[in-house]
């Protein structure tokens, strides 16, 4: 069945998230973004529509709901159309959250939902990435050993969002040179976890580079036991969810500069008179279109049990390179003004340069 | 392919869906034959559309191309010169006509033509010429850069003679300069022209699938896990163009299941078109640059679909004309507003 309409109740839960983006990220995004902080309130109040917790049963704190990764790209995109940072900040615990209930063990969900699944919002965490040029979230360097009744972590990450406050991380690492997951405490003795990264983007979100050095940890905390987990699935969610993420940058470029460039007036006319600049537009236009199509492709395939590896993979590369262009037209169509930060485009454009190169940080 | 299958209908596939998931297919071998296929024609999508009973009845079973290109109108169709006069029981035609698909192999042509000039867009109607009407000659046929299995030719109308009841639609002359009559054969290429882009997945497919192919002969390696940021140029290229293919496809389907569920998209039908002109035209030329001798030699087939590619941001609107619908649309401006 192909089908391009979304159901009611997915229009419900847009509309939900559009009218909290409305209400507490668009006339804030600036400032987080200069203060390089986001108000945990603003937060809390995301995290009491129960993103991240819906899929969680109940007996573990969470609503009990049907797991819908279309539902959550939806969720995604719109949250980030207001402001990345925010969307990653916000959806944070689902990175701990969701792989444990997917993955883990009877006794890890049963000792792990209920401390993050209640009302509310606690950080915890995912680190995949590492720092170093030829990072591949699924060709790792932090390698685990088994010694004795523990594994011992050696290496380093880096992006890791939300790490210094995180009270527990998931920690990807190669086992005998298969990838895996472990649960990590976050005062765990052989962990450090760095300053605040400065980077290109994000500037209102916490990132850590989290160092391991014979970090030893108990060996029930591999996620999902003896037999490791589907470690592949977790990359494929990851790759939808920030080519939903790049979707919702580019929209919000897209959508600024639309209004902006029917007000601008030189030479007499709206600039957007001219087909020089309404191409521009024409074409942010249908590459939004086509990076959301390509995301809800692969969010299907995900919601209907397939594998996406190859969708999951165009999705984000697609997003990625788009995301670069869309966001370039926004700055380009405004002109000296799109350079300066008393417009959001120049923010769009330096979080969307993130989108085909950050791993990991965020899922469905 | 106008007929649904048991199996489409079960999935739910109408039929501008079905039929754009045909041409796909249709079209991985050779666009020209899709072009050379009998009753495929813009002009019987214009008798389908727009013809009464009686003429569904003398037309109906006939191969109709569309005649519409002037030397001196391209794009701008509402600008055409080609004269229709009532002359008792007839329509007397004049004028010249270019660039018409099927020229040779069709056995009628719709011919559009102006019966007031003064009207402009009002007083464009649109006939059927049938082969071996008196006055109506194939002046010759065109060699092309592709398509080259399709017979494109110009057509001279010199007091060219049909029956009164040859018209399409109505013969009142609308004096306002958006006349629904001109609007409704415009609208024929709402739904064409997703078809049209359909063609263009088709080729970019066969290009991309031998790119790949040959590829991996000489030691290319695609593993869709491995990140897209470490990867060989040759590999990151592939990728990228598979990419772009599938959000071509994606636009496509997404605009003829519109038409199919009764919703407007006439901005998202050119921005298919746009998509999958611009689109097949770039890979196309980077499956040959991949390809490197075997992609310039003409013992493979990568440099024919190179060729083949282009006219899909050409014909029907070229990726200019589709760029102005999609800007007007969504910028909510008119055409005086943004020309």
């Amino acid at each position: 069945m192909i089908d391009f309409a979304m159901s009611k109740e997915q229009q419900m839960v847009r509309n939900e998230v559009a009218k909290l983006v409305k209400g507490v990220v668009v006339d804030t995004a600036h400032d987080m973004d200069e203060e390089r902080h986001i108000p945990p309130a603003a937060i809390q109040k995301a995290w009491e529509l129960g993103f991240s917790i819906s899929m969680i049963p109940e007996s573990y704190g969470g609503f009990g709901l049907k797991d819908s990764p279309v539902e959550t790209a939806l969720i995604l995109e719109e949250l980030a159309c207001g402001d990345m940072a925010f969307a990653l900040a916000v959806m944070l615990p689902s990175l701990f959250i969701h792989p444990i209930a997917e993955m883990g063990t009877e006794d890890q969900k049963e000792k792990y939902l209920p401390l993050y699944c209640g009302e509310t919002y606690k950080p915890c965490t995912l680190a995949i990435q590492e720092p170093h040029v030829g990072s591949d979230p699924v060709d790792l360097e932090t390698t685990a050993e088994r010694q004795g009744k523990a594994y011992v972590l050696n290496g380093k990450k880096c992006f890791v969002p939300g790490a210094a406050k995180a009270g527990h991380m998931l920690v990807a690492a190669a086992l005998d040179g298969e990838n895996n997951l472990f649960i990590v405490s976050g005062d765990v003795p052989g962990m450090t976890v760095g300053a605040k990264e400065k980077n290109l983007g994000l500037y209102a979100l916490d990132t850590f580079e989290v160092s391991f050095k014979d970090c030893a940890i108990p060996m029930e905390n591999r996620l999902g036991g003896e037999d490791g987990c589907a470690y592949d699935q977790l990359i494929q969610k990851s790759r939808v969810a920030m080519a939903a993420i790049g979707t919702g940058v580019s929209r919000a470029s897209l959508e600024f500069v639309k209004d902006y460039a029917k007000q601008r007036v030189q030479f007499g006319e709206p600039i957007v008179h001219r087909q020089s600049v309404a191409f521009m537009l024409a074409e942010m236009a249908y590459e939004v279109d086509a990076m959301r199509l390509m995301t809800w492709k692969a969010a299907s395939r995900l919601e209907a049990g397939k594998d996406a590896a190859r969708e999951s993979y165009l999705a984000k590369l697609y997003t990625g390179e788009m995301a670069m262009k869309v966001t370039d037209y926004g700055v380009q169509v405004m002109g000296g003004h799109g350079y300066i930060r008393d417009y959001p485009v120049e923010r769009y454009y330096r979080n969307g340069r993130g989108i085909s190169i950050l791993e990991g940080i965020a899922t469905l | 392919m106008t007929r649904p299958s048991t199996r489409a209908k079960k999935e739910g596939l109408g039929k501008n869906l079905q039929t754009v998931i045909a041409i796909e297919e249709l079209c991985w071998g050779d666009t020209g034959l899709l072009l050379s296929w009998p009753g495929q024609g813009l002009g019987n999508a214009a008798i389908d559309a727009v013809a009464t009973e009686e003429q569904l009845e003398r037309f109906g079973d006939k191969w109709a191309a569309m005649a519409i290109t002037e030397p001196e109108a391209g794009s701008d169709t509402a600008s055409i010169t080609t004269t229709a006069e009532l002359d008792g029981e007839e329509w007397v035609l004049n004028g010249e006509k270019i660039f018409v698909t099927a020229a040779e192999r069709s056995e009628a042509v719709v011919v559009w033509a102006t019966i007031d000039k003064e009207a402009g867009r009002g007083g464009i109607k649109s006939f059927v010429v049938e082969k071996g009407s008196p006055g109506f000659k194939l002046d010759h046929l065109e060699k092309k850069l592709g398509i080259r299995a399709s017979d494109t030719g110009t057509f001279v109308l010199n007091n060219c003679r049909i029956p009164k009841d040859n018209i399409l639609g109505s013969s009142e002359v609308k004096k306002s300069k958006t006349t629904a009559g001109f609007k409704g054969v415009m609208k024929t290429f709402d739904n064409t022209r997703p078809h049209v882009a359909a063609q263009g997945l088709g080729i970019a497919r066969a290009a991309l699938e031998f790119t790949k192919e040959k590829l991996e002969e000489v030691g290319a390696e695609f593993d869709y896990r491995k990140s897209p940021n470490n990867i060989k140029s040759r590999e990151k290229d592939y990728y990228l163009m598979e990419a772009n293919l599938e959000a071509a496809r994606l636009l496509t389907w997404r605009a003829a299941w519109m038409a199919d569920n009764g919703k407007r998209n006439s901005m998202e039908a050119s921005m298919a078109k746009a998509k999958a002109g611009r689109a097949g035209t770039l890979l196309t030329q980077k499956c040959c640059d991949l390809l490197g001798p075997v992609g310039f030699s003409c013992r493979d087939l990568a440099e024919k679909w190179m060729r083949d590619a282009k006219i899909i941001d050409i014909f029907e609107g070229t990726g200019q004309i589709q760029h102005l619908i999609v800007a007007r649309q969504f910028l909510g401006l008119s055409s005086k507003e943004l020309k």
